[in-house]
């Protein structure tokens, strides 16, 4: 019974609309943290003087320092984005996938 | 009902007991602090209104899905917090102060490892995971392999996870309360134990998720008063409270520069991998994914638990800096007052000197308290993942192949928790004196190349198979542990050789495409029968995990 309603649901088209449009959301954020998130780990690894270097003449904060913190709010604001597009967008298309499943079976 | 209440509240004040009673006649011995009232009579507290949530919890926890994932219907703040409390272990509080305390920003490199991988699990796992999964994550990489035979191999390598980590737990356990409390070590290990086994046997997920939330809340506030008391020494100023620490710091300059952490970047890369992706393989977290309603909460459970181990992480630099000036100029916590020399009580406890200079001997006292409940809440919810691993996938769905009754799986769950709490004491006493430092990067290299690889595979590549599953896997599992046998932290330091045979400390660059590949190959040269009907099985698997249709659901009462 449930194989036929997967089926139904995958013949949607919305249901290929849902799968490309969250996909290509999720990934793309995910590959924007693992490409800053890697880039920096080669840059402690390849150039490390250049983290330790102070953000403006004067300045007591490091380059490092600075751009960490960036990261730990960029990163989080990044799930803040995606839980907001999938909380929302996502899971009203995903209702009214299986909802229209379902009318189809009676 | 009677009996569980009287057994309740008999361990309960004998743990209380336990703890005002052991410290006394022994103070003077090494390392051994006095016995510090405050923090015991603030850790009472924290059992007793625990045990209360226990035995409110026990009568809530009557079918399987209550004792695995309470029912499933922890909220996305909730769980959030849960996470965060299993996540924040002892370890972070106390060894992450001392590394920044010690190595200044490579502390901080750390701690960015430690939490990128959240945000990657979002995006990819969480939604997958939820929608799939019932009890523990086998049941998704066995949804459409052969359960026996995937099962078993899920619940082995979660096992060598849980046990690992256990170790380590416990045996940090015992140091920490010997120091903080001026407690016996075996009575702290017991006490830990002891306490854990009730926790889970009567109260299942429900008390465990309750403990990790008030441990959470407990390191939350407790660590913001530290930072924020600290701070208000230097005018609330970072800039002044960096200068000052890299002018009397011995490093100078160099303590923010990243140093000797990673000085090469393979294992540099090697770190940030099993870091990263250990995460998305521990039991006990992925576990903490299927006690929410749906796919929706568990996308809010991972931007609460990353907003709450994000902020926390910070705190900890801050609290590392100011202690380069608050407790490494202070004569009072070096042994025979050298500034410069051994800290009291050895390098991990700069956090609590630093409590103790700036809110005095109640703050001490929180912070140890804090501490103690941090390893609680942290083996508690491993000791339930290692139980569940025992009883869905080992006994429920292989040796009774799914016709086991709801009771019998919870009798099960109960002893095998039970069995596991012995086995934890007993390792925990055997191990004291060992150098357990590896013992958390095995826990993470196997989690990372032997749980995380066939469970992505497997959620996203329908050419997986049994076979495939299995090989890659067992490969990862083996290929994990020989690497870091043969590296330095075991093959030199453990078992005295004078050189390693595997030249790198971190396993995951080399541990995790051995799992990949064997999976691949071994999928793709699988002609079976079986296998074809595996390859079909996931176009429905795909829109399950898609929309979430079919999900278990928290209306299981």
């Amino acid at each position: 019974m449930s194989s036929a309603m997967y089926e139904r649901m995958r013949g949607n088209p919305k249901f290929q609309d849902l799968v490309a449009r969250r996909g290509r959301f999720a990934w793309t954020l995910a590959f924007i943290v693992l490409a800053m998130f890697y880039g920096f780990v080669m840059v402690v690894a390849f150039n490390p003087v250049s983290l330790g270097q102070p953000i403006a003449e004067g300045s007591k904060v490091t380059v490092g320092v600075a751009v960490e913190l960036f990261m730990f709010i960029f990163f989080w604001v990044l799930t803040a984005v995606y839980v907001k597009r999938a909380n929302s967008e996502f899971d009203a298309l995903t209702q009214e996938i299986v909802k229209e499943a379902w009318k189809e079976s009676k | 009902m009677n009996r569980l209440t009287r057994i309740v509240s008999a361990v309960g004040l004998f743990a209380v007991a336990a703890a005002a009673l052991a410290g006394g006649p022994l103070e003077g011995i090494t390392e051994k602090q006095p016995t510090n009232w405050h923090a015991i009579i603030m850790f009472c507290l924290f059992v007793t209104m625990t045990m209360g949530i226990t035995y409110w919890a026990a009568s809530r926890t009557k079918s399987t899905a209550d004792f695995y994932t309470a029912g499933g219907g922890i909220t996305g703040f909730q769980n959030g917090l849960a996470i965060a409390g299993d996540y924040m272990s002892a370890a972070t509080l106390l060894g992450l102060t001392a590394m920044v305390y010690t190595q200044g920003y490579d502390g901080y490199i750390y701690m960015l490892c430690f939490f990128a991988g959240w945000p990657v699990i979002l995006f990819l796992m969480a939604e997958r995971l939820r929608n799939l999964g019932k009890f523990t994550f086998s049941d998704i990489t066995a949804y459409r392999l052969d359960q026996g035979k995937v099962r078993t191999m899920a619940a082995i390598s979660s096992l060598t996870v849980v046990c690992f980590y256990l170790i380590a737990q416990m045996v940090g356990a015992g140091q920490l309360i010997k120091l903080l409390f001026g407690l016996e070590y075996n009575t702290a290990i017991f006490a830990v134990g002891i306490l854990m086994m009730v926790y889970v046997t009567f109260g299942g997920m429900v008390a465990t998720t309750w403990v990790q939330i008030i441990k959470a809340c407990m390191l939350l506030c407790g660590g913001t008063l530290v930072m924020f008391l600290a701070m208000s020494e230097f005018g609330f100023s970072f800039g002044a409270l960096m200068e000052k620490a890299t002018n009397v710091h011995k490093l100078g300059e160099k303590l923010m520069y990243p140093g000797a952490l990673l000085k090469d970047p393979v294992t540099a890369i090697s770190l940030g991998l099993g870091l990263m992706f250990g995460t998305a393989g521990l039991p006990h977290i992925l576990m903490r994914f299927f006690t929410v309603t749906d796919a929706k909460e568990a996308r809010k459970s991972v931007l609460y638990a990353s907003g709450f181990v994000a902020y926390f992480f910070n705190v900890i630099f801050l609290m590392g800096l100011a202690g380069i000036l608050i407790v490494g100029q202070n004569p009072e916590f070096f042994e025979g007052g050298t500034v410069g020399g051994k800290l009291v009580g050895g390098g991990n406890m700069v956090a609590m000197h630093l409590a103790k200079a700036v809110g005095g001997n109640m703050l001490l006292g929180f912070l140890a308290a804090v501490a103690f409940a941090t390893i609680l809440a942290v083996v508690s919810g491993l000791a339930l993942a290692g139980a569940s691993a025992i009883s869905h996938d080992i006994y429920a769905r292989v040796i009774m192949k799914g016709q086991a009754s709801e009771a019998s799986e919870i009798r099960v769950s109960k002893i095998a928790t039970i069995c596991l709490g012995a086995v934890a004491i007993v390792l925990g006493i055997l191990f004291e004196k060992q150098n357990i430092a590896f013992m958390v990067g095995l826990a993470f290299g196997v989690a990372a190349a032997a749980n995380f690889p066939v469970l992505i595979l497997s959620m996203y590549w329908k050419g997986l198979t049994t076979r495939g599953a299995l090989v890659g896997g067992y490969g990862g599992l083996v290929s994990a542990v020989l690497f870091v046998l043969f590296s330095k932290s075991v093959w030199v330091d453990v078992l005295g050789n004078a050189a390693p045979l595997f030249p790198y400390t971190q396993p995951a660059l080399f541990a995790m495409p051995v799992a990949f590949l064997l999976a691949y190959f071994f999928s793709k040269t699988d002609s079976s029968v079986r296998a074809e009907q595996e390859i079909e099985a996931f176009a429905d698997q795909y829109v399950r995990a898609q929309t979430g249709y079919g999900a278990a659901s928290a209306s299981n009462h």
